[in-house]
């Protein structure tokens, strides 16, 4: 249904405004008396650790929105606060429009079963139950009866191509193959809004890369409404509708991929995008010349540099960039392809 | 004065020396003056026992809460445990009967002994090999052929329904402990309290509510071996990985559910830890607990003690060993039990269980069989050994031929060492004890220890209990004395030297199962009655953490330092005594804590072989039903376990402190 509606006119699925998340003790006082902005000075002298300071993030129904930043940064304690795993010291976060923070346990505990589904970076699975058991048991908690949801756990074990491992211990599998099972169970009771704590971190990079593919392929059947959490920018920027860079408890930037490496809007962010090979996240459109001349062919304005570099640079001409309404928004030449891919500034970058 | 006093106060010799000049010069200077800072007076003491004594009549015969009173509750307890107990001992013991008293019929008999062993067996089997297997088959096997099954079988169907309530309270208190940290508060210290308190202690206010016989034996056994389930419980829960409890929480389980099926399963391993704890607490205290009515292995040794009939004590006494040994390693077993791989779902349910269906057409055919073969129900007669005559001639043999010797040995240890000590510390004005107490508290922990221990040691004084506290120190003390000065250098050779190690540790794990019970018949084979029997036991029993807490010393400091040493060109005595001995001391000192709560713990149960101490108090306490004295003098004996408890743990911690090596357990 979101099919070809573009992300920012999507509705909203999951926002928060104003969140704090301060350890320590009398952080609600602390935080009243310093009127929801105190600094990090003042919060350091409190003696408290301000895991999350002042988020605000929209996601939009059937998005990939990563959270990213180093190991310490407050991306886990910010995806507890979404998902009330722990109450956060100040803020607003609304789920489907309404307000999560005011929701009674057992409320909570409804929308948690039917809504959300979660995977977490060591895979969380219950020892002492066989892979079926595991996939089955958030129905199990349901109190789905046990042939209805023993079905619908094999069909999402399939899912993940883990048939033939029904019978098997989670210390019977690999990595890899443990976090299939994780996401098998939080797909289990087919969630709405599907958050991700660092599910590829603890593999090692190939069955990580296997993994993220396995995701993407997933994702275009099922267009989870998705909160993905990585420390990884490669990771980040494959998977990415957006990304919300977190630095200290701060949210420092969101925006696509191409956003933060075109335009980072601190030095920080800079430095991470500094070695990213851009010929994957620019689009023809962010490095395009203006139109004129004649044209070898046309390229999608969204086409990512490196898809066409090829075809660019092995013609003797420019090619036309055309918009999605098919009218001709731009050219691009072998210089501009070729400045991209050796990581130099293209002379005439267009803002994006 | 005024400028030196400050810094005199910080240099820890000069406190002491101070102190003690200060105690010495008072207790030579003062006798006359005033006696009552030397002895107590007898007018001054609370007489709390006798108020405990009318609470605890009053409890029984006039309260009531409303609907029902006091003794309806103890009645429906004891029906309660009552019960499952009968059933447990007529499937293992009498056959299940039908009636009342002398006119109850037979209506089967009890599990065959061939029977038990086959499921003994089979439980081996599934719970590890066919070697375990045979171990408690044997053990259980030298129960039919020596003539111990119907005792050891009415022992055990104790400890069949103690384990399980027992686990069960255990359990559920440590889940509301794990939810509730007001609970947790609550609770800590009256596990801290139970643990130390001697266990005749337990025994005489449920002599009073329960009256003699094997039910109120099963009300101490359980309550005994609860604490340590409780507590292992709380740690287990703790243990689970924080991600999987946000799993549990994240798919929507309601707190039961995230109790029941998320964290108890998930915490399994170290729960069995916990099961093993109390079925090895439960054999101990069913063992004592024939004391107050409980039957089995443990009263004939008591009979036996009392008789003074070695063989017959003894006969029994390693009939517990060996039935320890077979639950110790059987439980174990269960608790290490390699993790469930996946099977075919194509196999049936038979195939499955193969272990189980055998063990009960075993069961089921040696029943059958049992009705028309009586050799088959019950282990023949003609074929038991009894070695109670071979110990008895033995015994009589070490007499005749080692008697001088025993006795000079004896003799000179009384006189040298034991007498004398004790003498000085009766001697002792108690003023003076209790205010080094409170200096000690002081210097090692601050102004809250030295409350606690000058405070405590004050009550010993005002409830009378103090010329019997001192005597309890003084046998606690000289035995801790003789368990460190044996058991720290095996430690370091146990250390050092890896075959010795694995030597010692199997004998020290062994020792540390049997009920402590059993350490008597030998003693009282070889001295006879007395203080110095019971130092003798004291020192084996708690030989052990000695020996364990200084190996691990040694084992666990930073490779790199010993290095360093032999670097430097130290000797292996300058080693020893320069860079191990004193990186281990705060670790040893734990060991020797430790040795110190069971030293106490067992001579309360030496108050048997005739020691002047509280124990003995306690003992009397229990013969009479005198419940406010043997809670007085239990009391006491928790205090005294207290005091050096905290006394140790906080100069061990200030040690570690010193050496810079991380607070073990500070983080807990
Ligand atoms: N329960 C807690 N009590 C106190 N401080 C906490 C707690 N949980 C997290 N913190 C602190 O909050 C900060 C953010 O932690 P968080 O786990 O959210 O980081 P992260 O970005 O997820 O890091 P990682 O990549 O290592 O998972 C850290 O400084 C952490 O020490
Ligand atoms: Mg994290």
């Amino acid at each position: 249904m979101d099919d070809g509606v573009r992300v920012e006119n999507r509705p909203v699925k999951l926002a928060c405004r104003g969140v704090w998340k301060l350890f320590g003790a009398d952080a609600d006082g602390f935080l009243a008396r310093y009127g929801h902005a105190p600094d990090n000075a003042a919060i350091a002298a409190a003696g408290l650790i301000g895991a999350v300071r002042d988020a605000n993030i929209e996601v939009r129904q059937g998005e990939i929105f990563i959270i990213m930043g180093l190991s310490g940064s407050g991306k886990s304690t910010l995806v507890r606060c979404l998902s009330r795993l722990i109450e956060s010291t100040a803020g607003e976060i609304l789920f489907e429009g309404r307000d999560l923070l005011k929701a009674g346990e057992a409320e909570m505990i409804e929308i948690r079963r039917r809504k959300m589904g979660m995977v977490f970076q060591h895979f969380a699975l219950l020892p002492h139950m066989t892979v079926l058991g595991n996939v089955a048991f958030p129905l199990e908690v349901q109190g789905v009866d046990r042939s209805r949801r023993e079905a619908r756990a094999r069909e999402v074990i399939e899912l993940v191509g883990l048939q033939g491992r029904e019978g098997y211990y989670p210390r019977e599998l690999s990595g890899g193959q443990q976090q299939r099972v994780g996401i098998a169970r939080s797909l289990a009771v087919e969630p709405e809004l599907w958050f991700l704590d660092e599910p590829f971190s603890a593999l090692d990079p190939l069955i990580r890369r296997e993994m993220q593919d396995e995701f993407l392929r997933l994702q275009q059947m099922l267009r989870k409404t998705i909160v993905f959490i990585t420390h990884d920018f490669d990771e980040a920027i494959r998977l990415a509708d957006r990304i919300a860079i977190m630095k200290d408890g701060r949210i420092i930037q969101i925006g696509s991929p191409e956003e933060l490496v075109t335009a980072p809007a601190t030095e920080y962010v800079a430095e991470f995008t500094r070695d990213i090979p851009r010929a994957k996240v620019l689009s023809a459109a962010s490095v395009m010349l203006p139109p004129g001349g004649d044209y070898a062919g046309q390229v999608s304005a969204d086409a990512k540099i490196a898809a066409i570099a090829a075809q660019v640079e092995a013609a003797d001409r420019p090619f036309a960039v055309v918009g999605p309404d098919g009218a001709v928004v731009g050219r691009i030449d072998r210089e501009t392809v070729i400045a991209v891919l050796v990581g130099r500034d293209p002379a005439g970058r267009a803002a994006p | 004065m005024n400028t030196a006093a400050p810094a005199l106060l910080r240099d820890g010799r000069a406190i002491w020396a101070l102190a003690l000049g200060a105690s010495i010069l008072f207790a030579w200077a003062t006798r006359d003056l005033v006696p009552w800072a030397h002895e107590y007076p007898r007018d001054w003491i609370w007489p709390i026992r006798f108020e405990i004594t009318d609470f605890m009549k009053w409890l029984i015969n006039d309260a009531s809460f409303g609907l029902f009173s006091f003794t309806d509750l103890t009645r429906s307890i004891a029906w309660l445990l009552d019960w499952p107990l009968g059933l447990a001992t007529g499937l293992l013991s009498t056959g299940l009967m039908q009636g009342q008293g002398s006119d109850a019929v037979q209506i089967t008999p009890p599990l065959s002994w061939l029977a038990v062993i086959g499921a003994v067996v089979a439980m081996g089997h599934y719970a590890r090999d066919w070697k375990l297997a045979a171990l408690v088959g044997g053990c259980f096997l030298y129960l039919a052929m020596f003539g111990q099954w119907n005792s050891a079988m009415i022992t055990l169907s104790s400890i069949v329904v103690a384990v399980p309530i027992g686990v069960a309270g255990g359990l559920l208190l440590g889940i509301v402990a794990y939810r509730s940290p007001w609970f947790e508060r609550a609770i800590k210290p009256v596990l801290d309290l139970m643990q130390t308190v001697p266990v005749f202690a337990y025994l005489v206010p449920i002599l009073f509510m329960f009256g003699f016989g094997p039910v109120a034996a099963m009300a101490a056994t359980i309550i005994y071996a609860m604490p340590p389930m409780v507590r292992v419980t709380m740690l287990a829960l703790r243990s689970v990985a924080d991600e999987i409890v946000d799993f549990g929480r994240m798919v929507g389980c309601t707190r039961r559910q995230l109790t029941w099926k998320v964290l108890v399963p998930a915490s399994m391993p170290l729960l069995m830890v916990g099961v093993n704890q109390v079925i090895m607490l439960s054999l101990n205290m069913v063992i004592i607990a024939s004391m107050i009515g409980a039957g089995g292995l443990g009263f004939d040794v008591l009979a036996a003690l009392r008789r003074l009939d070695i063989g017959g004590g003894l006969e029994a006494g390693i009939a517990i060993v060996v039935l320890a040994v077979a639950l110790d390693r059987l439980s174990q077993a269960f608790a290490t039990r390699p993790p469930p791989v996946h099977e075919d779902p194509a196999r049936g349910w038979i195939a499955r269980h193969p272990w189980l269906v055998v063990a009960l057409g075993w069961i089921v055919v040696t029943g059958l069989a049992g009705l028309v073969m009586p050799g088959i129900q019950a282990y023949p007669k003609a074929l038991q050994v009894t070695t109670g005559t071979f110990w008895a001639s033995l015994v009589e043999a070490i007499n005749v031929n080692f008697y001088d010797a025993l006795e000079a040995v004896k003799t000179a240890m009384l006189l040298g060492v034991l007498i004398p000590f004790k003498r000085f510390l009766i001697g002792l004005p108690w003023a003076v004890v209790v205010g080094l107490l409170a200096v000690a508290g002081w210097r090692l922990g601050g102004w809250r220890l030295s409350l606690l221990a000058g405070g405590l040691a004050l009550l010993v004084v005002i409830t009378g209990q103090w010329e019997k506290a001192m005597i309890t120190v003084y046998l606690c003390g000289i035995s801790v004395l003789i368990a460190t000065a044996i058991g720290v250098p095996v430690g370091i050779a146990a250390a050092e030297r890896e075959r010795l190690g694995g030597v010692v540790r199997a004998v020290i794990d062994t020792l540390q199962t049997l009920p402590s019970f059993v350490y008597l018949m030998p003693v009282v084979m070889l001295f006879r009655v007395g203080d110095f029997s019971a130092m003798i036991a004291v020192v084996v029993y708690a030989l052990a953490p000695a020996v364990r807490y200084t190996a691990h010393g040694i084992r666990q400091i930073d490779p790199q330092l010993i290095e360093a040493g032999i670097a430097a060109g130290c000797t292996r005595r300058q080693m020893l005594w320069k860079i191990k001995l004193p990186l281990a001391l705060p670790e040893i000192m734990l060991g020797i804590n430790q040795t110190i709560m069971l030293a106490l713990s067992m001579l309360v149960i030496t108050a048997l072989v005739g020691t002047r101490d509280l124990g003995q108090e306690v003992y009397i306490a229990l013969t009479k039903a005198d419940t406010g004295r043997g809670i007085v003098a239990g009391l006491s004996v928790a205090f005294i376990a207290i005091i050096a408890d905290r006394l140790i743990a906080a100069g061990s911690m200030r040690m570690r402190h010193r050496l810079g090596l991380a607070a073990e357990g500070a983080t807990a």
